[in-house]
Parts: structure tokens; C-alpha cells; sequence
């Protein structure tokens, strides 16, 4: 019952549309409109709690309670804080560039939405399973550079600038790392299915065979969110907040709730390519699979908010060369390694 | 071919890291320095002038708004040049009182150095797990002075008043749990394998440059040079009790940062001692003054070791009640001299780590 539980109700959707004699096409059409809308609903909402989370996670790290007055435990914190943000007013600077300063918020949380599309929460539960799932989620995930630098372009400010500038030097930089990282586990599987990487790691999670690519992945995956030690885009004691250094109310929150869907983005991509996806572990079947998901996704987003609170953040040049000669030489060792491992395997008729 | 032009970025006075409204005009191409020019006086308040309108007892609050992270320490060079211009005699618990405090007020003001030494480098839990100490010796300090941060403790002649009861212990019981909290902070921060890669070699100091550029303080003993006043000159007490002078090998960030660290353990030994030695010492803790200060006819200049540095006070006196002028060599300031070269040729993170790591408080920068 509560296995099939969101299955159910596009089923139960799809028969009740087709009761009341509406034509195949649109009754799809309408379906997946629900589907794209709940999957928005779930990463706003999502989002703010996951501000809370950090928080919270950030509190207890640093021996404090953290936000504790608005709500029950303080759980209305961020909702609070949204509001009064929706209620500010948008500063735009003199000289900026007034369409591309105002669009690039709006912008910033439609690759993050577009690649949600394709992430399977459990059996059956992807809005679209397409052949080329992880290809389409990379591909899309590193359009947020451009959103990224067209804010700090269009701001006019120099400290937004010199963040603008950042992004593309990271995101480039590590986009890398990331595609060849993830390869160790596509050459295995041999499938860009997202459904097919998961339907592989019945028995055994890649985590275990490809530990190294995990590591990389993770490291990569940090980087291309800017989160810390890799947030050199905000740096705040450097340059302030980057590229929404001039953003203020709501324009501002959307970039910071879209930094939080994109954690749950990386997150959820790991679970999925590492650690079974919604496969049960130890035959815990029971526990519904979308649950297990989320179980996973949420145990990951919990340790990078962890790698946030403890690390200083590194340098420019360190974080080039972190990529480039560690990173990057790394990954093509573990393709080559995972490449000449197969083969063996092959050979003796695994 | 591209055509790369050189611009101006303004740091400060706004700025989250410039620890106050302190500007730095960067120069910068990409983003490496070409040169940072400091410009200061944001905060002016004009203490050195408003103390020629006060009474010599008066102008020992507007001390405390100088360095206001270590003010018994400020305090304590006012009170001790005014007493060495009149010759006023300091009662022995009253010294100790003075260490006692004094020492407190450095490792708090250590505390919030390292803490945003690593903040400035990203490391917020570092931060406020400083914070977390500090809060306790704000408290005792509370106890002691009624005041958490500007303390107005000392008084020409000795101190405000003496220990309530219990203090003692309680602060023999912060003193021994206090390295334990060091070690903790070694190993978030200084163990850091970030922390010691952006810190290590950046900003290096050479013994000589310091010498020249009259630095002070763990700035000038990060880069190696044996010079702290409670040493090489002790004044109050400080010849009775047994203490280490931390030094660095390199004069970079890190060194400078260590240095404050491993002050603190000094600071805590010192107190330690102070506790033990002051049991035997009893009678008053103000010395005999008379009621209206009027020092003789003359000049004074006496310098202590603060918790950023030498802090020199130069008190004229024309005979009257009041100060006919008050100079006071702000260790923040002079150790600020050096900045421009110091960033030159450095990035931009750099700039920040350079500048907290000679860690200055505004307050005593713009005087």
C-alpha cells in the first residue's frame, strides 16, 4: 500500500480522467502536469527545511542551539524568514544591466527543477525515465554557470565580478572530475538509465566497487554546488557574497534556495549511482523504497552540511589544482582500472 | 592579443572581514595584488583630545574604548604611566589583582584573534567555539569588575576593588580546564590541513622588517624576535612568575596566529602562579592617593605589553588636574604600517588571512 503510495494516485488519477471521457493525450498531458507540479512543491518546501536543517546541524556543531522561537523547535524559522524576504524590496543597483539582473534569480532554479525530472525517489517513481538520464542531468546541471555569471555580469559590482569569474573557473574545473568519476560506473552498468544503474546495484551498491569514483564524485559534485571548502563563489570573507552580492529580498532567497535544491540534487545523484537508489539494504523491504531514498539522499546532504562546519575554505589557485592534478588524473585512473578490470572479468566468464 | 587592465577594488569600510570599518583600496590585477593602501580613521573618536578635557581619574574609561577586546590591559599602561608620574606606591594584592585581570583580558582578546583568524579563512566553528571560552571569562571578569567588556577595573593606585568571595576558585577551575580548550582548538584549527595551506608562507615578515617597522606584539615575535615587554622589561609583578615566550620560525600568517595560541597556555600559567602567590598577599587593594590628582609639573611615557602589541602611553602633565596632553602608541596601528608591502603580489583570500592574522581592533587603530 504505502509501496505503490504515489504510484497509486496517478493511477487512481489517470483512471478517474479516464471515467469521465477525457481524450488519452490530454489525460497524460494533465497527469504530468501534476507530476512536475507535486516535484516543485517537494523541492521548494524541501529546500527550506533543508536551511533549517543546516542550522540546526550548524548549531549543535558549534555548541549552540540555533533557531528555537518561531514554531514548534523553531521548524517555522526559514518559512518566517522567506516572508520577511518576499516583503523586501528588490534594490536594483544604478548601473545594472536591469533585464539580466532580474531574470538570473528566476533563471537560477530552472536547470534544478529540469533535472529532478529524471531522478527516480523510488519503484517507479521517475516523472520520465529517459536512456539518457545521467547524460541529460549533467548536461543540464552545469547551465546554472551561465544563470550564475550572468547575475554577477549584470550586477555591475565588482565583487560580483570577481565571483561571476569564480563560477566559471570551478564549475569548468570540476565538471570534469565529475563526468569521469561517474564513468567508472556507467562502463560497468553500460547504461545511462538512471532505472538500469539502479536495477545493477540490486545486490551489490557501487560504493563497494567503486569506492574511488564516489570520493571523486563527492569531492567534484561539493565544488560544483559551492558549497564548503570549495565556496569560493560566496567566500564571504573575501568577497562578500559573489555574485548575489547586490541581490537583496526574495531575489537573494532564490539563489540561496536554489544552492539548497542543488545539495539535494548531488545528493540524490549519489545515492542513485552509489548506493543502490531505493533498493532496500539487508532485505528491509518493508520499508517502502521511496523511503529508503530519502533515507540515503538525506544521510549524504548530512554530511556535506558536516564538511560545511568544519573545513575553512581553500584557496583560488588550490582549488585549481586540487581539481586538475588530483582530481582529474585520479578519475582517469580509476576508468583505466575499472576498464582493465571488467575485461578480466570478462575473461573468466563472470 | 587581450588587453588586461589593472582596477581599484574598495575593501571596507564595509566589508565583513576587514574586522570593523577598516578600507583597504586594493589594486588589483585578476586577482593578485598590486597594492594595498590602508587608509584608516573611520572610527576616530578623538580620545587622545577628549582626555585633556577629563581628569586624570576620568580618562581611565576612554581607555577601555580603545582596545576594547583586551581594556584591562589598556587600562593598566594609563594608570601605571600616571602612577610613575607621581610616584604612587601599588599596594602587592593589587598588582596581582592587575595580573590576574590583565592576563584574562589576553586571552580573551587571543581567543577572539585565532577565532577570526579562522573565520576569515572559512572556519566558523572554530569561531565560535573561541566564543564559547571567552563567554566564560566574560563572566568572570563580570564578577570581578561589574563590567563584561569595558572594565574601567584599574585605578591610579591600585585596582577598583578587591575579588568577591569564591572568584578565586572559580577562576583556578576555568584556568585548569583552559587547556584542554586549547588543545581542542589545535586540532580544529591549527591541525587543519586547509587552514595550514592557506596560511603557511603567506605574508612572510622578515626579523628585520619588523624590527624597522616598529611591530609589536605576536606580530613581531610570529616572525622570531624574542621582545616581549613582560620579559625584557617587567613591569608590575611580572618579574615574580615563571612563563615561555612563543616564537615563530617563518613570520607568516601561521606562525603569527600559533604565537597567540601558545600565549594563551603562557597566560593561563601566569594566572595559575598569580592564584597561588596571591593567598599569601593580603591588605588593601588601592594604594594611598590623594582624593585630587594633581601630578607635578613634567612628562611620562611607560609602555606594557598589550595583548596586540607594546601600547606606550605619553602623559604630559602642566601641574593642573587634568592631562595637558595624552599620546598613546596603539600597537593596532603601528602594526598596521606594514600591510601594503605585506599583501603585495599575494590573492585577494589572501588579503583577509594577512589582515586577521596581525589582528587589530579598530577601536585602538583609529584611537
Amino acid at each position: 500500500m504505502l509501496e505503490n503510495l504515489f504510484v497509486g494516485i496517478a493511477q487512481w488519477l489517470r483512471a478517474l480522467l479516464g471515467g469521465v471521457g477525457v481524450p488519452v493525450e490530454i489525460n497524460e498531458a494533465i497527469v504530468m502536469l501534476v507530476k512536475l507540479v507535486a516535484i516543485l512543491v517537494f523541492i521548494l518546501i524541501n529546500a527550506l527545511w533543508l536551511v533549517y536543517m543546516e542550522r540546526k546541524v550548524a548549531a549543535y556543531m558549534q555548541a549552540r542551539i540555533g533557531p528555537n522561537r518561531v514554531g514548534p523547535k523553531g521548524l517555522l524559522q526559514t518559512t518566517a524568514d522567506i516572508g520577511k524576504l518576499i516583503s523586501k524590496e528588490i534594490i536594483i543597483p544604478k548601473k545594472a544591466d536591469i533585464a539580466v539582473f532580474l531574470i538570473s534569480p528566476v533563471l537560477i532554479f530552472v536547470p534544478t527543477l529540469m533535472v529532478f525530472a529524471v531522478i527516480p525517489f523510488g519503484k517507479n517513481m521517475a516523472a520520465i525515465d529517459m536512456n539518457i538520464g545521467v547524460f541529460y542531468l549533467l548536461a543540464i546541471a552545469s547551465l546554472s554557470t551561465m544563470i550564475f555569471w550572468m547575475g554577477g555580469w549584470a550586477s555591475n559590482s565588482k565583487y560580483s565580478l570577481i565571483g561571476a569569474m569564480r563560477v566559471v573557473a570551478q564549475m569548468v574545473s570540476y565538471e570534469l572530475p565529475l563526468v569521469l568519476g561517474l564513468l567508472g560506473v556507467i562502463m560497468i552498468v553500460g547504461s545511462m538509465n538512471m532505472s538500469d544503474i539502479i536495477a545493477a546495484q540490486e545486490h551489490t551498491w557501487f560504493i563497494f566497487t567503486q569506492p574511488v569514483a564516489f570520493l571523486i564524485y563527492f569531492a567534484a559534485a561539493v565544488a560544483e554546488t559551492n558549497r564548503c571548502p570549495f565556496d569560493l563563489v560566496e567566500g564571504e570573507s573575501e568577497i562578500i557574497a559573489g555574485p548575489y552580492t547586490e541581490y537583496g529580498g526574495m531575489a537573494f532567497a532564490m539563489y540561496f534556495l536554489a544552492e539548497y535544491a542543488n545539495i539535494m540534487v548531488i545528493c540524490a545523484m549519489a545515492t542513485i549511482m552509489f548506493f543502490g537508489g531505493w533498493h532496500a539494504p539487508f532485505g528491509l523491504t518493508f520499508i517502502p523504497s521511496w523511503v529508503w531514498f530519502f533515507l540515503k539522499m538525506y544521510a549524504l546532504i548530512f554530511i556535506v552540511m558536516q564538511l560545511r562546519w568544519t573545513y575553512p575554505r581553500i584557496r583560488v589557485d588550490q582549488l585549481m589544482g586540487f581539481s586538475w592534478k588530483v582530481l582529474v588524473p585520479l578519475a582517469l585512473a580509476n576508468i583505466f582500472i575499472t576498464g582493465i578490470g571488467m575485461k578480466i572479468y570478462q575473461a573468466m566468464g563472470w | 592579443m587581450l588587453r588586461t587592465q589593472e582596477y581599484f577594488l574598495n575593501f571596507g569600510p564595509q566589508h565583513p572581514s576587514t574586522h570593523g570599518v577598516f578600507q583597504i583600496i586594493l589594486t588589483l590585477d585578476g586577482e593578485r595584488i598590486v597594492k594595498g593602501e590602508p587608509v584608516c580613521g573611520y572610527l576616530h573618536r578623538g580620545i587622545e583630545k577628549l582626555a585633556e578635557a577629563r581628569t586624570y581619574t576620568q580618562v581611565i574609561p576612554y581607555t577601555d574604548r580603545m582596545d576594547y577586546l583586551a581594556a584591562m590591559l589598556q587600562n593598566l599602561g594609563y594608570v601605571q604611566a600616571v602612577e610613575k608620574l607621581m610616584g604612587i606606591e601599588v599596594p602587592e594584592r593589587a598588582e596581582y589583582l592587575r595580573v590576574i585581570s590583565g592576563e584574562l583580558s589576553r586571552i580573551a582578546s587571543h581567543l577572539i584573534g585565532i577565532g577570526v583568524n579562522a573565520l576569515d579563512i572559512g572556519a566558523f566553528t572554530g569561531f565560535l567555539l573561541c566564543f564559547r571560552e571567552r563567554e566564560k571569562i566574560m563572566d568572570l571578569l563580570e564578577e570581578l569588575t561589574g563590567s563584561r567588556m569595558t572594565l574601567s577595573y584599574a585605578r591610579i593606585g591600585g585596582v577598583a576593588d578587591d575579588a568577591p568571595e569564591g572568584w578565586l576558585d572559580r577562576l583556578k577551575k576555568l584556568m585548569d580546564e583552559m587547556p584542554g580548550y586549547i588543545e581542542e582548538y589545535q586540532g580544529l584549527i591549527t591541525g587543519n590541513e586547509i587552514f595550514q595551506a592557506r596560511t603557511k608562507f603567506i605574508g612572510i615578515l622578515s626579523p628585520e622588517t619588523a624590527i624597522n617597522y616598529s611591530l609589536s606584539g605576536p606580530t613581531l615575535r610570529g616572525s622570531g624576535v624574542n621582545y616581549d615587554l613582560r620579559k625584557a622589561r617587567p613591569y608590575g609583578v611580572y618579574d615574580r612568575f615563571d612563563f615561555e615566550v612563543p616564537l615563530g620560525e617563518n613570520g607568516d600568517c601561521f606562525d603569527r596566529f600559533l604565537c597567540r595560541m601558545l600565549e594563551m597556555e603562557q597566560s593561563v600559567r601566569i594566572i595559575q602562579q598569580a592564584v597561588e602567590q596571591i593567598k599569601e598577599v593580603d591588605g588593601p587593594v588601592i594604594g594611598k592617593v590623594p582624593k585630587v590628582l594633581k601630578p607635578p609639573k613634567g612628562e611620562v611615557y611607560h609602555e606594557i605589553e598589550s595583548s596586540k602589541g607594546i601600547i606606550g602611553y605619553y602623559v604630559v602633565s602642566d601641574g593642573s588636574n587634568k592631562p595637558y596632553r595624552v599620546h598613546v602608541r596603539r600597537p593596532s596601528f603601528i602594526n598596521l604600517g606594514y600591510l601594503d608591502e605585506m599583501v603585495r603580489g599575494y590573492l585577494l583570500a589572501d588579503v583577509v588571512a594577512i589582515l586577521s592574522s596581525i589582528d587589530i581592533v579598530l577601536g585602538e587603530v583609529d584611537c
